[in-house]
């Protein structure tokens, strides 16, 4: 009933939003989304005592074996965490501005969450298709309405594209859900897991790949990355944020719970191809980063390239690449939530988010630079942050497979640093220009969200076990299910 | 059948009905007619009768199919808001009469178990549509439409006469079951030939009545040009009942030459799927762009139908209810607005005319937006289960071309699709709030629901079936 709670919780106020529009929507939202986090505390604390206590299963299309069935294990319940904890900062991050009360945008992100949740949180494979494709209604209403320069065409193209994607993902789905045993057939996650590893190794290979293409479009991988840019770019902040913080691990959670565990020899076939491709990712997409004048696309970019590791190292299929990846979509989700809101407050104060343009607020406001670098040293990885323990495990389990991919994917740690310090060099240091002259302090509650995050950002760094014991039980179930 | 009895004798009183009553309550008895109707034919269930010389034959399928159809006119009434107040050019109490005849042609159309009675339900159905479809005799695009449509529609009757004798020639009956056993009977080297020219005319004169590629070349024409209401009544009872008819002439009467039939029908959805997605990209009308929409639906329902399983009718019947359903909202929104922006915009049917929708009719711009996500097939409304259910069928047959044209086909629809909603929230204009009668609100809620109901939990209505 618990999980029940934390799905339609958000879906319900967001609805209430959308509807009543009520005038106060910020405080009825942030509430509701604190409510919601303590709620996924709890679910989680459960779970993790006494595992399975919490999965529920009812019919809903009884006569074609599907079920709507939830429950939490190891992996999914990191992310769910995820969503639980950031959604409060995405809300809170619209705090005095003139979206902070319109119910509209307010009740599109809560409806996003349920459908996120949805996704993690479905143990039938249809289930969570079903949310997999909602997400994208409510992110694509958002930045399509809300957004900056372009939006209508850009958010068009990021629909088409991804709806595209995981139609393969449903083609897929239904193939081996036709090959389930018993007379109705099932869809449960575990059963169509089951029944796909007995495929043969052609079948395999054709539905890794049309498994492997809608994920690799959502997170996303190289070659299929290029409506990533352009709307993160364009979405407004909190949109993005959604974007990069939760939706993009739809895709690596996709990869984990059904790509890996569904198609060993499809693995087999493509494994080395498709870490090559995230390998490019990952160089490409950090040298378009460097040379990025936009700060908010400099970030996408960046999000690219993390995204490139998460893959190559959960297409590893190890228990380090695996714990890595999960722990690296946590601290990824904290800081580029915490990085998108920092350029969102810049160009609140300056209406430019052009680097040339930028430079010396450090000495306008020392709370905003701190909180800048220690985020972006998070997210190059450096020790003692969040995102050294993931892109350490995740460069482990990369150099363990193959050296020279090894090495060539720890460029990214060097490329990271380049494009990341430029980022900070051009806009925090440097002569104050026209525009960083009266650039003001952080206010009260742009410090609320921030200081938390950086927060997190160094207990991320510091006390990575709870997490990693949290889903270790259930990645050591996975992984032998690889070999 | 007490229904087609009491259909006919309420059209006969519609009739006369119109020289003392109010538009209003001509619409509002229509209506009735319409329900009790469908209590009727709701009595039948879990009967098998065989009426008019075994010729027709009730069962629960049938009824199903009746029910979607009468559920269809039942929306068409409500949505028709009696054909303008003081317009003395419309006659309300003829053209409900016609639709009431016309949908005892659809239920016969459904409930066939003789070729004549299939003719015959063919016959009152599109002479009815052919009527209704030149009823704005001000207007050259409905006489147009109109003369074009008698015109390959007869055609297309010659044709599918011609297939039924060849069938008759060749098995000595017109009786399906007959049909069905003299081919089970007959080894296939001492088939007649003849017998498989009967059954291709056939199937060009049943692919020409639900619009499938390459037969389509009306459609277009006709759904533009008809009166939008005559437009949504044809895209649902016509296309429902030929469905369904499609379906038992193959897969009730000619199954057991599955093998014969099933490669032109494979081919031909898979054209109809690039044809009407493909043309529908380039329209600027949305009534246009309905009506090819339209055929692209066809497309869809024609892969279930070649796959023949267990599971295609209830299938076609999840899909044909989840396509009524979401067409009659997008054409009630579209009648509303184009005919408030007549006047006011160049082009009130363009898609133009939509935009800034959302900002003073919030509850036009959500209906719009869920009946295009269903025709899209997105989750959340029931042309996603439809599209779902249809592609589980066709892989059950492992025909695995026509899914993957079926997929690039959904991605092109969503293109189109998304133009309607693009305009109605992201553009804006200085629409004013425009004023929708009580019984249309209720009607466009009611549908609205109903998709996102069947999109929720399909099972509601699949146990049914």
């Amino acid at each position: 009933m618990y999980l029940l709670f934390i799905l339609l919780f958000p879906l319900a106020l967001g609805s209430f939003l959308l509807l009543a529009k009520p005038k106060n929507a910020f405080v009825i939202s942030l509430t509701g989304s604190i409510i919601e986090a303590i709620a996924v505390a709890y679910v989680l604390i459960q779970s993790s005592q006494s595992p399975n206590s919490l999965s529920i299963s009812y019919p809903w299309i009884p006569e074609a074996g599907l079920s709507f069935s939830l429950w939490v294990d190891g992996i999914n319940g990191i992310l769910i965490g995820l969503t639980g904890l950031l959604i409060p900062f995405i809300v809170g991050s619209t705090a005095k501005t003139e979206k902070a009360n319109n119910p509209v945008y307010q009740g599109l992100i809560l409806a996003m969450q349920t459908a996120l949740v949805g996704s993690f949180l479905a143990k039938d494979a249809f289930l969570f298709y079903f949310f997999f494709e909602a997400s994208l209604l409510p992110i694509y209403f958002l930045s399509a309405q809300f957004g900056g320069e372009n939006r209508i065409a850009i958010t068009f193209k990021f629909f088409v594209y991804t709806l595209f994607g995981s139609l393969f993902l449903l083609i897929g789905l239904i193939y081996v859900y036709l090959r389930t045993p018993g007379e109705v057939g099932s869809s449960d996650i575990d059963v169509l897991v089951e029944t796909a590893r007995s495929l043969p190794a052609t079948s395999q290979n054709y539905l890794f790949l049309a498994f492997f293409i809608a994920f690799a479009i959502k997170m996303p991988i190289f070659p299929f990355h290029t409506w990533q840019p352009d709307t993160y770019t364009t979405s407004p902040a909190q949109g993005s944020m959604l974007l990069g913080g939760i939706m993009l691990k739809m895709g690596t959670y996709g990869v984990i719970r059904l790509v890996l565990p569904m198609f060993p020899l499809g693995l087999i076939t493509w494994g080395t191809s498709v870490m090559i491709l995230s390998i490019i990712g990952i160089i490409y997409g950090s040298i378009i980063a460097i040379q990025q004048k936009d700060a908010k696309r400099l970030i996408a970019y960046s999000s690219f390239a993390h995204v490139g590791l998460m893959s190559a190292g959960i297409l590893t299929g190890s228990l380090a690449g695996i714990q890595g990846a999960l722990y690296q979509m946590l601290s990824h989700g904290i800081n580029i939530v915490g990085l998108f809101f920092i350029i969102e407050i810049i160009e609140r104060r300056t209406k430019t988010r052009e680097l040339s343009q930028l430079g010396g607020i450090t000495q306008a406001s020392y709370m905003l630079s701190v909180a800048f670098v220690v985020l972006s040293l998070g997210s190059v990885a450096l020790p003692l942050t969040n995102g050294f323990i993931g892109e350490f495990l995740l460069l482990k389990s990369v150099f363990d497979q193959d050296m020279w991919m090894g090495i060539i994917a720890g460029v990214t740690i060097i490329l990271g640093a380049v494009y990341t310090l430029r980022l900070i060099q051009k806009s925090m240091f440097g002569n104050v220009s026209r525009i960083t002259k009266e650039f003001e302090d952080l206010t009260s509650a742009e410090k609320m969200v921030l200081v938390p995050l950086v927060l997190l950002v160094l207990l991320g760094g510091i006390f990575p076990q709870a997490v990693l014991n949290y889903s270790a039980e259930s990645v050591e179930k996975l992984t032998q299910l690889l070999n | 059948m007490t229904a087609i009895i009491a259909l006919s004798i309420f059209g006969i009183s519609n009739l006369f009905l119109g020289f003392w009553l109010s538009r209003k309550t001509i619409q509002t008895f229509t209506l009735g007619f319409l329900a009790i109707s469908m209590g009727l034919t709701v009595a039948d269930w879990n009967h098998e009768y065989l009426w008019f010389g075994n010729m027709f034959r009730s069962t629960n399928t049938s009824i199903n199919f009746s029910i979607i159809i009468q559920l269809a006119a039942f929306f068409v009434v409500a949505f028709s808001n009696a054909f303008g107040q003081d317009d003395e050019h419309t006659h309300p109490a003829e053209y409900y009469a016609i639709m009431l005849f016309s949908v005892v042609g659809a239920i016969l159309m459904v409930s066939f178990d003789h070729l004549i009675m299939l003719f015959v339900g063919l016959e009152i159905l599109s002479v009815s549509m052919y009527v209704l479809t030149g009823s704005d005799k001000r207007n050259l695009r409905s006489n147009e439409a109109a003369i074009k449509y008698l015109l390959m529609g007869a055609f297309a009757t010659g044709i599918l006469l011609f297939g039924i004798t060849l069938v008759y020639g060749a098995t000595r009956s017109f009786y399906v079951a007959n049909i069905a056993n003299a081919i089970a009977s007959t080894p296939k080297e001492s088939m007649p030939t003849f017998l498989y020219a009967g059954i291709l005319l056939m199937l060009v004169g049943m692919l020409f009545k639900v619009s499938a590629a390459p037969f389509h070349f009306w459609t277009p024409d006709v759904y533009d040009g008809a009166p939008t209401i005559f437009t949504m009544f044809m895209s649902t009872v016509v296309k429902t009942a030929g469905f369904a008819a499609l379906f038992h002439v193959f897969s009730g009467m000619f199954g057991g030459l599955y093998n014969t039939w099933a490669l032109p029908v494979y081919f031909i959805s898979m054209l109809t799927l690039v044809i009407g997605n493909v043309t529908a990209v380039y329209q600027q009308s949305m009534k246009r762009m309905l009506a090819y929409s339209s055929i692209s639906h066809a497309g869809y329902m024609l892969m279930t139908v070649s796959s023949n399983q267990a599971s295609t009718t209830s299938t076609i019947l999840y899909y044909s209810l989840a396509y009524t359903l979401a067409t009659v909202t997008a054409f009630a929104i579209f009648k509303i607005v184009s005919e408030y922006q007549t006047g006011r915009v160049e082009k009130p049917e363009n898609f133009q005319a939509f935009e800034g929708l959302a900002k003073q009719n919030p509850l036009l711009a959500f209906c719009l937006t869920i009946s295009l996500l269903s025709l899209a097939g997105i989750p959340l409304t029931g042309g996603f289960w439809g599209k779902f259910f249809v592609f589980a069928d066709t892989f059950h047959r492992n025909i695995t071309y026509s899914i993957i044209v079926a997929v690039l086909m959904s991605a092109v629809g969503i293109y189109y699709y998304f133009k309607g909603i693009i305009s109605a929230y992201f553009k804006s204009s200085e629409m004013e709030t425009i004023q929708i009668p009580g019984l249309y609100k209720l009607a466009l809620v009611v549908s609205t629901v109903g998709t996102l109901v069947l999109g929720l939990y399909p099972t509601f209505v699949k146990t049914l079936f």
